[in-house]
């Protein structure tokens, strides 16, 4: 089975805010807040790390959910960040050109 | 608004963070707009080095809206490298900007940057009208020219559109020019006085009249029943709204590095080349003042009819003398509105009245 991988759309605006990520979607301005694991997946998606091994390194550990049910709905929401350009996905590592980390920014 | 930027806006004035900041990166400019209220001397912008360092402060103070703006942003010869550096920032930028020195190349960089949106002064649909207001002729086929290429990229512009007497009859044209060319359109009957204090601008603008008929402008306003209504007397909660975001999730820098709560407020506040940015945003005992302010505190206006729906700039409130009283534009906006007089144009009135008329006496026979 071939591995997933996400990195975020360097298209797209980005900022945490009490935890949370505000995103802008660089196609069409659509503003989105992710949840605590939306935010967990975006701020791990460099497009190197595979989904299943952010899944289990990142997620499980921090809301106490079956890997295959973690890594199951964690697909899905790439899938929709993908489908609203905020998110890149491919079967082999993506080339980032982002420099700087997308996690400067949590002024809590 | 949407709902949801409501929600980060409410959430970012809880945690007191200055969510959306403008920082104007010069105030030199290739045009000469007649109603222009800044300086266009450069009397020591910050380096490029200066501006990626408060742009790092930014970030991490949690800022996500990034307006640059000037005087004219592309005359920065940095201007590409310091949008860049602020993408990798993850910011969402928004430039204003002539437009005049965009071509096809800047578009498509522009694109590639990711940049939110570009707003564009447009003051008329005729040449002879927007280059008598920016002083430079050819600059309305220039700005034209850049907005074709801006949205070929599949960028999105707004054209604003300053409301002054020299283009008062053109607004519907301008309008027109904005939906041939598929952009959105503002349209402000505001003219700011001079940073320094110079009110001699103001005269540019629109008298009362030319004001009615804007705010009686379908096209324009929608219901103009609903919008010209006197509004019901404000509730507590009413008296203990802010004023408006400046101070509270937005602020300015100018390009010395000054803080002000608003590009139209220009109390200085601190400046980044001394302190850090947030120390500016929270420790400020004048940013805290103008934070403090409610409805409630305003002096002549609290007990105004139109308190809780005038556009009460507390910026030209300040440049009048005093940030907690009222802005005599607003209030003439709100009496051209609905018809009724501001409680401020009332006491004007009363202490006119109260003059002692003083007439010459009749030359007294001398003896």
């Amino acid at each position: 089975m071939s591995r997933l991988y996400v990195a975020r759309n360097p298209r797209a605006a980005a900022r945490s805010l009490d935890g949370e990520m505000m995103i802008m979607s660089g196609r069409d301005s659509t503003l989105f807040t992710l949840n605590r694991t939306a935010t967990i997946l975006w701020q791990s998606a460099d497009g190197t790390t595979p989904l299943d091994e952010i899944v289990t390194r990142k997620i499980c550990p921090e809301f106490e959910v079956e890997t295959e049910v973690a890594l199951r709905d964690a697909e899905n929401l790439a899938r929709e960040l993908a489908s609203h350009e905020i998110m890149q996905l491919s079967e082999t590592p993506i080339e980032t050109s982002t420099k700087r980390s997308p996690l400067a920014g949590d002024a809590r | 608004m949407s709902q949801l930027m409501l929600e980060i806006s409410d959430k970012a004035m809880a945690l007191n963070i200055p969510l959306s900041v403008q920082v104007d990166l010069t105030y030199r400019c290739n045009e000469r707009c007649v109603h222009c209220y800044l300086d266009h001397h450069d009397h020591g912008e910050m380096t490029t080095a200066e501006i990626k360092h408060l742009l790092e402060e930014m970030a991490e103070a949690g800022v996500f809206i990034l307006t640059f703006s000037g005087g004219e942003i592309f005359l920065r010869k940095d201007f590409f490298e310091l949008l860049e550096y602020a993408r990798d920032l993850t910011f969402c930028v928004k430039l204003k900007t002539n437009a005049v020195l965009i071509r096809e190349r800047e578009a498509a960089r522009l694109r590639d940057l990711g940049v939110e949106s570009i707003q564009i002064s447009i003051y008329s649909h005729r040449p002879e009208v927007h280059d008598a207001i920016t002083l430079v002729p050819g600059s309305l086929k220039r700005s034209l020219d850049a907005i074709r290429f801006l949205k070929s990229q599949g960028l999105k512009v707004v054209i604003a559109n300053v409301l002054m007497t020299g283009n008062m009859q053109d607004y519907p044209g301008v309008k027109a020019l904005a939906e041939e060319l598929g952009v959105e359109c503002t349209l402000d009957p505001t003219v700011t006085p001079m940073m320094d204090g110079n009110r001699s601008v103001l005269e540019l603008g629109v008298d009362r009249e030319a004001l009615r008929q804007v705010f009686r402008d379908p096209s324009l306003i929608g219901d103009v029943d609903a919008f010209c209504a006197i509004a019901a007397p404000p509730g507590e909660d009413a008296l203990n709204s802010i004023p408006c975001s400046a101070g509270h999730t937005t602020c300015y820098v100018s390009p010395y590095g000054d803080v002000f709560p608003c590009v139209q407020f220009p109390l200085p506040t601190g400046n980044v080349r001394q302190q850090r940015f947030i120390d500016i945003w929270r420790y400020s005992d004048r940013m805290n003042d103008v934070r403090s302010i409610r409805l409630k505190d305003l002096t002549t206006c609290t007990s105004c009819t139109h308190v809780s729906s005038c556009t009460r700039c507390p910026g030209l409130a300040f440049m009048e003398g005093n940030m907690r009283g009222p802005s005599s534009q607003d209030c003439e906006k709100s009496f051209v509105r609905t018809g009724v007089p501001s409680a401020n144009m009332l006491s004007k009135q009363r202490a006119a009245a109260n003059l002692v008329q003083i007439r010459a006496l009749p030359v007294l026979a001398t003896a």
